[in-house]
């Protein structure tokens, strides 16, 4: 039988997020040219961009639209994905923070296994095999999910979107939500006073250390941000916790872990707990003042000097680069 | 206010992982375990929440072998009042350990079950939901700010650009996020007081479960990287290797 694959989009403000364009890709690796994908939207309406998940690996889009689905509803959703388990192959959440709160609701409620924040998928003789990395990243493990449909959450930048092909078609049909009794409630979403965007997702992130010397100085680091676009600020671990960044910022065992295109790490020294959660970037480069710090180790570039004389000409030159385009 | 905390013992976050013979699992001879770092922080909320109320119990479970009567012990030495070991050699299916904490902890009459956000040896990130879907509760995770008046729960969890402000009653799950708190150290004092708490420990079986681990590897090496140059002057050459050979700018 061909495989099914029901990949659950996530929203925000009434519009789908693009990190489920990923997922969509995801699912369609899995479920191959014979499978079909399946993307279900939830909203109090079809928000922003469910029409077009089609042209993103879509085959067809399930609306759940309810009263109380403009914010995320745990109880709501998780009860909706639970009722079109039956005949999937799999259900692909995203590893997001929306996305780890729901996927373990929904295994409970189907009495499954869920392999969480999974880098790897393959389908072997119609068992879901899944790798994920394990031990802050010091280790990856595969494994095999026995029932069926086999549930797994995705992490973020791990999978590239496909390009956007509006010859690919598919319908948005409705589907109903059940009953559900709605235990919790979102009462509201707070955005920050600047709206960062989340290190988790940002295609480069631009992450700062001890060697800044001062809370003040991350303002070079946020102006390199700018200057490169699409661009987060991250924090060590030894700079959250002297209060100069926010927890959010932080990379690192205790905080995020990340898999950007590019990861500049600017007077980080390299400990464990920092590498375990930037490892697998795809560019790491170091700037560091001393030759011998443990970043320059794992990094692919490194520039040993003064951050303070080498990061006003990074931003510059990246200025150059950004305005030749 | 009576209170559950759920506990993990892991390997030290800064411990070199060696992969064993079976190519599944870690080797742990040898190696340093303490408790799970974000379960410092459900300990810590549920020793202030039991202090601010003025009176309720609290009482700390582990899932996992003898060794872990370490992990409770450290939570009795920080003031928690009762320890529980559910022995099992655990299981690589999340639900199967929700599963066991969820029956151990159904007939307990607590107000609030607390578990840390996940924990940082196999990441699943999944029990403690789990746990509050299978006995009927509300649950609220990754919460980096709580405050509770009589019976509702107003809790801050941090998404991705923002945050998101739930709202539910008691009884209920919460997992703790860092940021919720400063988790004490334990005294001396209370070192000497763990050792006159209560401890039980009981034999849990857990099921099949529907996960397989096949295998355990080292994550490939990343290939040695070079030193650009010294100081601002290597910047152009930084941009050109970005732009032409990593293909990243």
């Amino acid at each position: 039988m061909a495989p099914r694959i029901l990949a659950v989009i996530e929203a925000r403000d009434g519009a789908v997020r693009k990190i489920s364009h990923e997922l969509l890709a995801a699912a369609r690796e899995l479920a191959g040219p014979s499978g079909a994908v399946d993307a279900l939207v939830f909203g109090a309406a079809l928000p922003t961009g469910a029409d077009a998940l089609p042209a993103f690996g879509a085959d067809r889009v399930l609306s759940a639209a309810h009263p109380d689905f403009a914010r995320y509803n745990p109880d709501g959703f998780s009860a909706t994905v639970a009722s079109l388990a039956a005949g999937c192959t799999a259900i692909l959440f995203t590893a997001t923070a929306t996305g780890k709160d729901l996927a373990p609701r929904v295994a409970a409620r189907l009495g499954l296994g869920l392999a969480s924040d999974v880098t790897g998928l393959a389908l072997v003789d119609g068992a879901v095999i899944a790798t994920r990395p394990v031990y802050a990243g010091r280790a990856i493990q595969k494994v095999k999910l026995r029932a069926s449909p086999a549930l797994v959450s995705v992490r973020p930048n791990t999978f590239q979107p496909r390009a956007r092909d509006d010859g690919r078609t598919g319908g948005v049909e409705p589907v109903s939500v059940p009953a559900f009794e709605a235990r919790v409630r979102v009462t509201a979403v707070k955005a920050p006073e600047k709206a960062a965007l989340d290190v988790t997702e940002a295609s480069i992130v631009v992450s700062g250390g001890r060697g800044l010397r001062d809370p003040a100085n991350f303002k070079l680091l946020e102006e390199l941000a700018d200057a490169l676009g699409n661009t987060a600020v991250g924090a060590s671990r030894a700079v959250v916790d002297a209060g100069w960044r926010d927890h959010a910022a932080q990379v690192g065992q205790t905080g995020k872990t990340v898999s950007p295109g590019l990861y500049i790490a600017v007077g980080i020294s390299g400990a464990i707990q920092h590498l375990a959660g930037m490892r697998t970037a795809k560019t790491i480069v170091a700037i560091n003042r001393d030759k011998d710090a443990p970043i320059f180790k794992i990094a692919d570039y490194g520039i040993v000097g003064d951050l303070f004389e080498v990061l006003p000409r990074l931003t510059e030159e990246i200025r150059k680069v950004r305005s030749e385009k | 206010m009576k209170i559950a905390v759920c506990l993990k013992r892991v390997p030290d976050t800064v411990a070199k992982i060696t992969i064993g013979a079976d190519r599944k699992s870690i080797e742990e001879t040898g190696l340093k375990f303490v408790p799970n770092p974000y379960d410092e922080f459900a300990v810590e909320e549920a020793l202030a929440l039991k202090e601010k109320a003025g009176a309720g119990e609290t009482v700390v479970y582990a899932l996992g072998t003898d060794a872990a009567q370490e992990t409770l012990r450290t939570a009795l030495a920080m003031g928690i009042d009762r320890a529980v070991l559910l022995q099992s050699p655990g299981s690589p299916d999340g639900l199967e350990v929700a599963k066991a904490i969820a029956a151990e902890l159904k007939d307990g009459g607590y107000d609030l079950i607390l578990f840390g956000k996940l924990a940082v040896d196999d990441y699943n990130q999944q029990v403690g939901p789990m746990v509050a879907e299978l006995l009927g509760l509300a649950c609220v995770t990754s919460v980096a700010h709580l405050t509770i008046a009589d019976g509702a729960i107003e809790a801050e969890r941090e998404i991705e650009g923002g945050i998101e402000v739930v709202s539910c009653r008691l009884p209920a799950v919460l997992t703790c996020d860092k940021g919720l708190n400063n988790p004490r150290l334990p005294s001396l004092k209370g070192i000497m007081a763990a050792k006159k708490k209560p401890f039980e420990t009981k034999a849990v079986a857990l099921g099949p479960g529907s996960i397989d681990v096949l295998g355990l590897e080292y994550p490939p090496e990343r290939q040695a990287g070079r030193i650009v140059g010294e100081g601002p002057d290597a910047v152009p050459e930084l941009i050109r290797l970005l732009r032409t050979e990593a293909r990243v700018l």
